[in-house]
């Protein structure tokens, strides 16, 4: 039991005392998560819109495609993107392996799915005529995107919740095409990864804590918009 | 001549292999209101949304004021509106969206603020202005889907069944409103219905549509009084149809054997049938509408009325509906009659009573039997 309350002391002081390495983590987590999830709303809006609206040979195919990505294991997609940016990969001239641009293309081929998913379902409920509808009164086809999203919110927000979750706590891509280099690469499921393996418990503890808490923050902030979208 | 505002040429609509829309010709002339009515599945929900510019056919074209509509449509589209049989408000509020059209099409606010009054005024809706357009009921969300088509000012308007998924009374009043602000603004218009009465009521002409063909086209008392083949005539609800043999003609007038009965008829051949007048012993199918029949208590022999027709019965069943009932006369033969309540009250007619069921000659309106229509502008 020791272990747990002195590790959480130990946590509670590092948090407090603002000690450098734990915060610098915290950001560059927040950093290559946020951006992976920006990217990932841009494609994934873009891709969910196309597959809900348009009728095409292959539709069913690309909706199961779409969520088989939404579960894609974490490590599998560190591992094709590892080999395409390997340096003697096919993108291996750009050198981004062990860099943060690689963690985010990693964070995003997670994310993207998920809020593509998001996305095509939350347009697919949409009722039926609506863009019928919104042609019928004069929209042209970006006026009536525009509005189609903006009737959609409240699920796009789910899908960002989903979306930056699913980057945040992924570990498998981020080790692998980051390498979790100190100062550079290193995010905090690695570190808690490292962490732990040195028998270190007390940082763990404490970015496990500034973790969970940073999930809360934006799952409360988006579900508290969302509640107020909802009784407006 | 008046001009024709939109128009399509060989348009053919296919979904796969089924061809659902097949109309050689059709012109929708500038501020008239033509109805396009047909059962269900016959297409034309898809051809309005082919004049609409929000489908295109497979083959053909659509013309707006005689020109190709091909690239212009999003300009064109902004000269029309479409109003559909589900309202699909955005979430937002009754204003909102009543303005909606006019802000996708850039009218200046204070144009749009206008409008928007006037027209939630015209439709009764003007207190629901600040309410979630979604919290509606469905004859309060139809008042705004009007409201917002008619502030657009639309060259055309375009109704896809917008009453059908009404209750009966909700729909009588909307009909006089849509009606009053059909006749104020005189605008060109296109109304989809599977109902008779506001066919009746609202067009100048009626097209009817089955199985993707305009089988006939007319004024709607042409329509409704001379369908011109027996499915037509089984659709636009020619309730008594029944197989006869002219025995005679003379001076305009045809005599038929009917069921055993003796009917005369004024005989004139259908509008837009292939047929000319009956001859002699041909079988006809004869056609006579429930409201033309009038009913009185049998038992009394001198009909002095114009009537030529006077079939003697009795009263078989009664059923309401809404205001009127209706009657049917056995008369060797089921006759359907429309009377008022008010009417069936004063007869004290019931159900087994004698009773006399008088009809002009004139409204017995005869088909040559077993033939269906040339399909119209077809080939």
């Amino acid at each position: 039991m020791d272990l747990i309350w002195d590790g959480l002391g130990e946590a509670v002081r590092i948090i407090q005392s603002g000690d450098f390495d734990v915060w610098e983590i915290a950001v560059r987590s927040i950093f290559v998560s946020g951006t992976a999830t920006a990217i990932s709303l841009f494609l994934g809006i873009l891709i969910g819109s196309l597959i809900a609206f348009n009728q095409f040979p292959g539709r069913n195919l690309a909706f199961s495609l779409v969520n088989t990505g939404m579960g894609l294991p974490p490590v599998i997609v560190g591992l094709m993107v590892a080999i395409m940016l390997w340096r003697s990969g096919p993108l291996g001239e750009f050198r981004l392996i062990y860099t943060p641009t690689a963690m985010i293309i990693a964070q995003t081929v997670i994310a993207a799915p998920i809020v593509t998913g998001f996305t095509a379902a939350a347009l697919r409920n949409l009722h039926p005529k609506l863009r019928s509808q919104l042609y019928g009164l004069g929209a042209s086809r970006l006026q009536m995107l525009r509005l189609v999203l903006w009737e959609a919110k409240l699920p796009l927000l789910a899908a960002v919740m989903a979306g930056f979750g699913g980057a945040i706590s992924e570990i498998g891509a981020s080790q692998m095409v980051g390498g979790n280099l100190a100062g550079d690469t290193r995010v905090m499921t690695t570190a808690i990864m490292l962490e732990v393996s040195r028998g270190e418990f007390a940082p763990a503890i404490a970015l496990s804590v500034i973790l969970l808490l940073l999930i809360f923050i934006v799952n409360l902030i988006l579900t508290t918009v969302q509640q107020q979208e909802r009784h407006s | 001549m008046t001009q024709a505002k939109l128009s399509l040429r060989d348009v053919r609509v296919r979904r796969g292999r089924s061809e659902l829309v097949n109309v050689p010709q059709l012109d929708v002339l500038e501020g008239e209101v033509l109805v396009i009515i047909g059962p269900n599945g016959a297409g034309k929900s898809i051809l309005l949304e082919t004049l609409a510019l929000l489908q295109e056919p497979t083959a053909g074209r659509v013309l707006f004021e005689g020109e190709p509509v091909d690239g212009r449509q999003l300009r064109l589209r902004r000269r029309m509106a479409v109003v559909f049989q589900e309202s699909a408000m955005l979430r937002r509020s009754v204003v909102d969206n009543v303005s909606m059209g006019m802000r996708l099409r850039g009218v200046p606010r204070s144009l749009r603020r206008q409008r928007t009054r006037h027209w939630m005024e015209r439709f009764g809706i003007a207190h629901l202005a600040h309410r979630s357009a979604l919290t509606l009921s469905g004859g309060e969300a139809q008042r705004a889907n009007l409201a917002r088509a008619f502030a657009v000012e639309p060259e055309v308007l375009m109704l896809d069944e917008p009453f059908s998924a009404l209750d009966q009374p909700t729909r009588d009043d909307l009909l006089e409103d849509l009606s009053a602000a059909l006749r104020e603004t005189g605008v060109t218009t296109i109304f989809v219905t599977h109902d008779r009465a506001e066919a009746l009521r609202l067009g100048d002409r009626v097209a009817v549509l089955m199985g993707g063909f305009i089988r006939q086209m007319g004024t709607a008392a042409e329509v409704f009084a001379a369908p011109v083949d027996e499915e037509v005539a089984a659709f636009v609800g020619v309730a008594n149809l029944g197989g006869g043999r002219v025995r005679s003609l003379a001076d305009g007038l045809a005599t038929l054997d009917l069921g055993g009965a003796t009917v005369e008829s004024a005989g004139r051949p259908p509008v837009g049938a292939v047929a000319s007048s009956p001859e002699l012993g041909t079988e006809v199918l004869v056609c006579l509408r429930p409201e033309d029949i009038v009913i009185e208590p049998g038992g009394s022999d001198s009909h002095r009325t114009s009537a030529r027709n006077h079939l003697h019965g009795s009263l078989s069943r009664i059923t309401p509906l809404g205001g009127q009932v209706r009657v049917v006369v056995d008369c060797g033969f089921p006759l359907v009659a429309l009377i008022t309540k008010q009417s069936l009250e004063d007869l004290g007619l019931r159900v087994g009573d004698e009773a006399v069921a008088s009809f002009k000659a004139s409204a017995v309106h005869l088909i040559p039997r077993g033939q269906t229509a040339a399909r119209l502008g077809g080939r």
